[in-house]
């Protein structure tokens, strides 16, 4: 529906649009270069819990705004999966009309202020970007200038509430107040239903709370989103497990008329190998929710986290590079990720390498550990590391490591922290029989309406992915709510 | 939030509350547990729900103050608030007619206990638990016990009540008397270890709850993680109660003591700020 090209063609044949395009020529428009992030010293940053980005200036923003060519085909739009109208809301920030920026981010987006700091832009809308497509120059800084409206907004403490239809006095349920949950309750809640969202922790947030670090998202960023979600309305009940708190036909017979299931993907993988249960090896769910969420190494909080001198974290991925940048943060002498297979097939972001190596991070790539050796306290004292080779390239279309006879060494660690993935909730799938699961122990569901095998339950996020980014469960979240609107309006409920 | 109704000390540093919380009490089982925080800067405290009113909407919890934050829970009053309190978690006991079963606790598991006996006597078996305490005035919840279970042997470290000696002393007394058909195990993690090496040794299934360190109490974490016949299980999802016979409670002890500095540290501080 906004992504429809006739209500794109109509929006960008308007007057304001058509003279901004005018006022600079497009030659002088492609030969600017992008705009380059301010970023905290990586020598400070990395004993602090402030932001690494520092968010653009009002000139910077206008001038990268500027490079946009604001395209008759946008393709920028295809790249993101809650469609938001980038050329409008760039074209308003090229205008001065910052407020305006995002509100237009705002019509499709809950969360305009986390995706600009969390998007991997690089391989969604940037990716798509005229400048990468046809011109081989960077991307126009999309993610850059989303963070930034979001900020001003913000900041110029005039935040606008979008426009809610009026009450249906249909109750629906969210399950999960993460990402998917929060871009669905937004959803249902502007088109008119009564939207309660149920989340287990103390917290409203999720992964956004728990799971990404201070430097990366401010907690406030994300408090500052849910409070204008409570504005439209939506209501949250924090410490509530539903499947445990109340069954799901107990809140059927409160009214509830459907649900949208965003629980998460919960449980944290282990490798299983000798010693992994010694004292000081985590999980980086663990060790993120105890820094994170409650605060451990903070003065005046109760949670503990052992700061560890030595710290391996096992993995590769945007969720090791968290856990290995708060260890150093934390104090610790060596802060190394031992991941088994090159630079090249690490699944991180680009950006978050590149500041976790600034940072002082060291980088053991093909490397696996074998086996965990513990001090007679029962503390990890030491693990034993193999060296890998990459071979044919495997199911997942990367190079697979390949264990390299007699490499193995011992590595001195007194802290591990294993992020090598996590498997989908179970509470759900246990609390509520006959919900159709994979052997992944993911929902299945229609994937154009985001419906389970239990009509009145639709799902979307890691639930159903088993682990994927913060905008794709978003995208689950607007998809679900379509699909649970529509539903409803069958079932004339 | 939830509102305390109620609080008293059973021993000198076991003290019982009974919280305002409707909706757990209506669906809580026998063993299963809750997650509280004392304030906003709280850590998240699993404990296991001693006993429920579905009608008046609370829940009892019965707590020993080992630490920091069991000290600061048991400085709340009637009609002060917990910041959060979220439940039920875990699974609930597998609760079956089988015959007679064995229950016995030691110091504060003797309230996780409880429900258990309840649960086991609704559903027609005969019960027969042995309590133990170092001595007399850490004993709790005996008379409670009384009412519910076919028989209570009381078992003190300092024979300053009941029989001098240690549970296993007592669970022992009763296998060489009757057939036993199922043993259940809630303690201190020392106890439960010793008192299912004699249930093994007799070939009674036994059931240990385990009361590992937490934090969100819903499988996220793995803090909990334990090793059972071999294998890695997270006692929050998976438990608390397990095959007391597979349990590896060496590794549980060792695990249950990762924060042990931390905690003294954190504990004198707090008293130390109490005293000012």
């Amino acid at each position: 529906m906004e992504s429809s090209q006739e209500y794109l063609a109509s929006e960008r044949a308007q007057t304001w649009r058509e003279d901004l395009r005018k006022s600079v020529k497009a030659a002088d428009r492609t030969k600017k270069e992008r705009v380059k992030m301010p970023e905290q010293d990586p020598d400070v940053r990395n004993k602090n819990s402030l932001e690494v980005n520092l968010g653009i200036s009002e000139a910077q923003a206008i001038a990268e705004a500027q490079r946009c060519l604001d395209c008759v085909t946008p393709t920028c739009i295809t790249g993101c999966p809650v469609n938001i109208n980038i050329p409008k809301f760039i074209k308003k920030i090229e205008s001065g009309d910052f407020a305006g920026a995002a509100k237009v981010l705002k019509e499709t987006n809950a969360l305009p202020a986390v995706c600009g700091r969390v998007c991997p832009q690089e391989v969604q809308c940037e990716s798509q970007c005229f400048y990468v497509q046809k011109m081989n120059k960077p991307a126009v800084a999309i993610g850059n200038l989303e963070r930034f409206a979001a900020d001003f907004e913000r900041e110029s403490g005039q935040i606008s509430v979008p426009e809610v239809a009026p009450r249906k006095g249909i109750k629906v349920g969210v399950v999960g107040s993460g990402p998917s949950g929060l871009a669905a309750a937004g959803d249902l809640i502007k088109m008119g239903y009564d939207v309660t969202v149920f989340e287990a922790l103390h917290e409203i947030g999720g992964v956004l709370k728990y799971g990404i670090p201070e430097f990366r998202l401010p907690n406030v960023m994300v408090d500052v989103e849910i409070e204008n979600l409570r504005q439209m309305g939506v209501v949250f009940e924090p410490n509530f497990i539903v499947g445990k708190t109340a069954s799901l036909d107990t809140l059927r017979a409160e009214g509830y008329k459907a649900f949208f299931i965003g629980s998460g993907a919960g449980l944290p993988n282990f490798m299983h190998i000798p010693g992994e249960n010694a004292i000081g090896i985590f999980s980086s769910n663990e060790y993120l929710t105890r820094v994170n969420l409650m605060g451990a190494s903070r003065p005046g909080y109760d949670t503990p986290v052992l700061k560890g001198r030595n710290v391996a974290v096992i993995g590769g991925g945007n969720t090791a590079m968290d856990s290995v940048r708060t260890a150093k943060r934390l104090g610790a002498e060596r802060a190394m990720i031992v991941y088994r297979r090159s630079l090249d097939e690490m699944p991180a972001r680009k950006e978050e390498i590149h500041h976790a190596m600034e940072e002082g991070v060291e980088f053991l790539c093909l490397h696996n550990p074998l086996e965990y050796l513990s001090d007679d306290k029962g503390r990890v004292c030491r693990m034993k590391v193999q060296q890998m080779d990459l071979g044919e390239p495997d199911a997942s279309g990367r190079r697979r490591p390949v264990p390299r006879e007699g490499s193995e060494f011992l590595l001195d660690v007194d802290t591990v922290i294993v992020s090598i993935g996590v498997s989908p909730n179970p509470l759900i799938s246990q609390a509520v029989p006959g919900l159709e699961v994979t052997r992944w122990g993911t929902l299945v569901v229609n994937p154009d309406t985001m419906q389970t095998s239990i009509p009145d339950l639709f799902a979307g996020g890691d639930i159903v992915r088993g682990g994927a980014t913060v905008i794709l469960a978003m995208g689950d979240g607007r998809k679900a709510a379509a699909g649970m609107d529509a539903w409803l309006k069958e079932q004339n409920i | 939030m939830n509102k305390i109704i109620s609080k008293d000390f059973l021993s000198e540093l076991v003290f019982r509350m009974v919280i305002e919380a409707p909706r757990i009490a209506q669906s809580r089982q026998p063993g299963n547990f809750i997650i509280l925080r004392v304030d906003e800067h709280g850590e998240r405290i699993p404990l296991t729900i001693a006993d429920a009113n579905p009608e008046a909407g609370t829940i009892t919890l019965i707590v020993q103050i080992v630490g920091c934050s069991t000290r600061k829970l048991s400085r709340l009053e009637a009609g002060d608030f917990l910041s959060d309190l979220v439940g039920p978690l875990g699974k609930a006991t597998h609760i079956e007619k089988s015959g007679t079963i064995l229950c016995a606790g030691g110091g504060v598991g003797i309230a996780p206990l409880y429900p258990i006996v309840e649960g086991h006597k609704k559903a027609g078996n005969r019960v027969v638990v042995v309590l133990a305490a170092r001595t007399k005035d850490l004993l709790i919840l005996e008379q409670e016990m009384r009412q519910q279970a076919d028989e209570v042997i009381v078992m003190t470290d300092d024979g300053s009540y009941g029989s001098r000696g240690l549970v296993t002393q007592g669970m022992e007394q009763v296998i060489q008397r009757e057939k036993v058909h199922e043993a259940v195990v809630i303690g201190p993690a020392v106890m439960m270890k010793f008192a299912s090496m004699l249930t093994r040794k007799y070939n009674i299934p036994t059931v240990a709850s385990l009361n590992t360190i937490m934090v969100d109490g819903t499988g996220m974490c793995g803090a909990c993680r334990c090793t059972v016949e071999g294998k890695t299980k997270f006692v929050c999802v998976d438990g608390p109660e397990f095959d007391a016979h597979s349990v590896d409670f060496d590794e549980m002890l060792r695990r249950l003591g990762a924060y042990k500095e931390e905690e003294v540290k954190a504990y004198e501080a707090y008293l130390e700020q109490l005293q000012r």
